[in-house]
């Protein structure tokens, strides 16, 4: 850890007044663990220090949603989080979403609904999209719309993000339909 | 942005807590859902040389109403948990109208209604949803605990009462007397936005009239408005359309509204009263179907 000690710090000289903290994390179903100094955002651990550059930091001013991921599955800003608040808790970002083999349904209904242009809110959106469908597997167009509201888009107008909302939530329904009964809402979506 | 450099301390008690701000001799922050501090560390408004973060503290996240009616929110109770609670929107009409217009779905999961309160941003959404249900703060420090108004609390923008070294616990709402009625507006130029203007009406209603009425308003001052004048118009009455209409016009005389590119000061006046005629509609309409 002692080059990730290096990458995770703000780039400015060292204050021994501020003491280094170990933080150790699951970040996509992986244990992983860093030195960080108490100021270093969530976000930029996991871009900088981790190298997940998935999560996208855009405003850095708690307007946007871009750097949203899912903190012990709750959407969360990650750059309005301090990186030492993840010890000992779950993070899951865009990268953990797909297997080895296959798109998770939400990352399908974005590409089959063109749900981008740019792609730089993206990543932010499916994970917020992933929290919604899990507590609320059939949302209305207007809950959708809702619960994505902490997420900005400059480019779609929202309307395909809805749509491939909507799409992942019937493609998720119909696996655990045929995953047969108690399934509903299991993350390995692509699998029957 | 980086935030300037601070020391990180996580207690897992109150008192630890206690121990710690008072330790840091005023320059200790507390850290709970962080929603509206760490956008204020980030661009340097806010500096603490320590933050105290409260996260790991257990049995500070509940909702719940004592055997009396008194309801009691933890220090670590989010807005999400406000928004989806549904024995809230009962007990609570107010908090439960505001819940789902403060900020917007992302920041909701990790801001607290007591933390907001005691950030004391004029434009913050709780402290008048407070002030109108006369809530207060129970605050703890080296010397014991003990309760403050929220009225009381807020002594200018981004200001409280609060010592250094006293952390909010909770926030309470006394009992009411009789059936709680009351909603929470906000005009805002796009979801998640701040308040143009904000308003909060709660009613208490016994045989038919008003035993007990309260109004705060928020973004159209230096800090929270309790707008009692207008809220003792209601008391008495039978929430009738004229009630309604004195009370609306004595909100609009207490802002103290400034011009802005949120809108002028005479706009965010009338605004004001739209919005407490339009809560005094939707209360009296809920009583009709009630009856």
């Amino acid at each position: 850890m002692s080059t990730l000690f290096e990458e995770v710090r703000p780039s400015v000289a060292a204050d021994d007044a501020v003491p280094v903290r170990r933080v150790e994390l699951t970040v996509n179903g992986e244990r992983r663990a860093a030195d960080v100094e108490p100021r270093l955002l969530l976000a930029h651990l996991l871009r900088n220090g981790f190298r997940l550059t998935g999560t996208h930091t855009g405003c850095d001013t708690t307007n946007c949603g871009a750097c949203t991921v899912l903190y012990d599955g709750v959407p969360v800003k990650s750059c309005t989080m301090f990186a030492v608040q993840a010890d000992g808790h779950e993070v899951l970002t865009v990268e953990g979403l797909a297997t080895a083999s296959e798109l998770h349904p939400i990352q399908e209904g974005f590409k089959d609904e063109h749900g981008l242009q740019c792609g730089f809110c993206t990543p932010g959106m499916m994970l917020a999209a992933k929290a919604l469908l899990e507590e609320n597997p059939n949302p209305s167009e207007d809950e959708i719309r809702w619960e994505l509201s902490g997420n900005l888009c400059r480019c779609t107008g929202y309307q395909n993000i809805v749509k491939a909302v909507m799409w992942a939530a019937d493609k998720l329904g119909a696996n655990a339909e045929s995953d047969g009964a108690g399934d509903a809402g299991d993350d390995a979506g692509g699998e029957g | 942005m980086y935030p300037s450099r601070f020391r990180y301390e996580a207690p897992s008690t109150v008192a630890e807590a206690v121990a710690m701000l008072a330790a840091a001799d005023g320059e200790a922050k507390i850290l709970a859902g962080g929603q509206s501090l760490i956008p204020m560390m980030k661009l340097r408004f806010a500096a603490p040389e320590m933050i105290v973060d409260i996260n790991g503290i257990g049995g500070l996240d509940y909702h719940r109403a004592d055997p009396d009616g008194t309801y009691r929110i933890g220090a670590l109770c989010r807005h999400a948990d406000l928004e989806k609670s549904a024995a809230l929107a009962d007990a609570q009409p107010t908090i439960a109208a505001a819940a789902p217009v403060v900020a917007d779905p992302l920041v909701r999961t990790r801001g607290t209604l007591v933390g907001s309160v005691c950030h004391a941003d004029p434009q913050g959404d709780w402290a008048s949803v407070m002030v109108s249900l006369e809530g207060a703060i129970v605050a703890q420090g080296p010397k014991g605990r003990r309760s403050i108004q929220v009225a009381d609390l807020i002594d200018g923008p981004f200001q409280t009462v609060l010592a250094p070294d006293e952390i909010a616990t909770e926030a309470v709402v006394p009992a009411p007397r009789g059936a709680r009625a009351g909603g929470y507006l906000k005009l805002e130029r796009r979801v998640g936005d701040f308040a143009t203007v904000g308003v909060a009406v709660s009613v208490e209603i016994s045989g038919g009239s008003v035993a007990r009425a309260g109004i705060g308003l928020t973004g159209v001052g230096p800090a929270t408005i309790n707008a009692s004048d207008a809220a003792a118009a209601l008391a008495g009455t039978v929430l009738d359309a004229s009630a309604v209409d004195a009370a609306a016009q004595l909100a609009a005389e207490a802002a103290q509204p400034r011009s802005d590119h949120r809108g002028s000061a005479d706009y965010k006046r009338h605004v004001v009263a739209t919005f407490v005629r339009r809560i005094g509609a939707q209360i009296q309409r809920s009583e009709q179907e009630a009856a």
